[in-house]
């Protein structure tokens, strides 16, 4: 059930850590479930740094533990959440969706449902229109 | 328009994470927003002249803080304390830096609308 606050916020999210580097991404993604509970907005995650290791689409951890990738797919498609993802930090660590690696001329298609591929400029865009601006990791 | 303060705490060369806070600094520099930068702890070696990463195959990010003066960087404030207890003086820099004690951090970070920190 959706409590009804006072007034509502425009939240944007940073994570800068990878699902198993530290629990920034697991509280990011908590956190993100309080707000949308109170009746907050949350327009976009921005994975930044090792962060952008939570959009491999063919992350596969043993069965018992969280598959990340699918958690922020599956929020994405309730919530209307926009996920985007660092080009160059994606780049540097070796993610890249089917249409970059067609520009780069290599054979690759690692990004998850719900994710999408672009610059800096979308954070700082995040930054200028949220009302609160929270970065984990 | 928001003021936009980052705040770096880490030495060169330790992984991409100076490079990556660089890159969104000329970013929202380009977006034409306010951008101050505050060095903490063994961050303040990022000034330090007479840098030679070519010997250890490293990038030159010295060069990267050069031309954030180009990109009307607003300020770059250094902690004091940080910089004196690594044996430096704001002679030993690259850049004009403002100089504040670490009594002073918590109420400078405070007058920013946007803060990143790494």
């Amino acid at each position: 059930m959706f409590l009804t606050p006072r007034f509502t916020m425009k939240f944007a999210i940073q994570v800068n850590a990878s699902p198993y580097q530290s629990d920034a991404g697991r509280l990011a993604y908590r956190f993100i479930l309080a707000v949308l509970a109170q009746g907050h907005e949350v327009f976009r995650v921005f994975f930044y740094h090792d962060g952008i290791y939570h959009a491999f689409k063919y992350a596969v951890p043993p069965d018992d533990e969280c598959a990340y990738p699918a958690l922020w797919s599956a929020l994405a498609a309730q919530h209307h959440i926009d996920l985007v993802v660092c080009i160059s930090a994606a780049q540097r660590r070796g993610l890249l969706s089917a249409g970059e690696s067609l520009r780069q001329g290599k054979r690759d298609d690692d990004l998850a449902e719900g994710f999408r591929i672009s610059g800096l400029g979308q954070l700082v865009e995040a930054t200028l229109l949220a009302d609160r601006f929270i970065v984990f990791g | 328009m928001k003021s936009y303060l980052f705040v770096l705490r880490k030495p060169l060369h330790s992984g991409a994470c100076v490079q990556e806070m660089l890159d969104i600094i000329l970013t929202a520099a380009a977006f034409d927003q306010p951008v101050s930068l505050l060095l903490l702890d063994d961050a303040v070696f990022h000034l330090k002249q007479g840098q030679q990463p070519a010997g250890i195959g490293m990038r030159d990010t010295a060069a990267m803080f050069k031309v954030l003066e180009l990109y009307d960087v607003k300020a770059v404030y250094i902690e004091a304390e940080s910089l004196h207890e690594r044996g430096l003086v704001v002679q030993d820099l690259f850049l004009p830096v403002r100089p504040v004690g670490r009594a002073g951090i918590a109420a400078l970070i405070a007058t920013f609308d946007v803060v990143f920190a790494g």
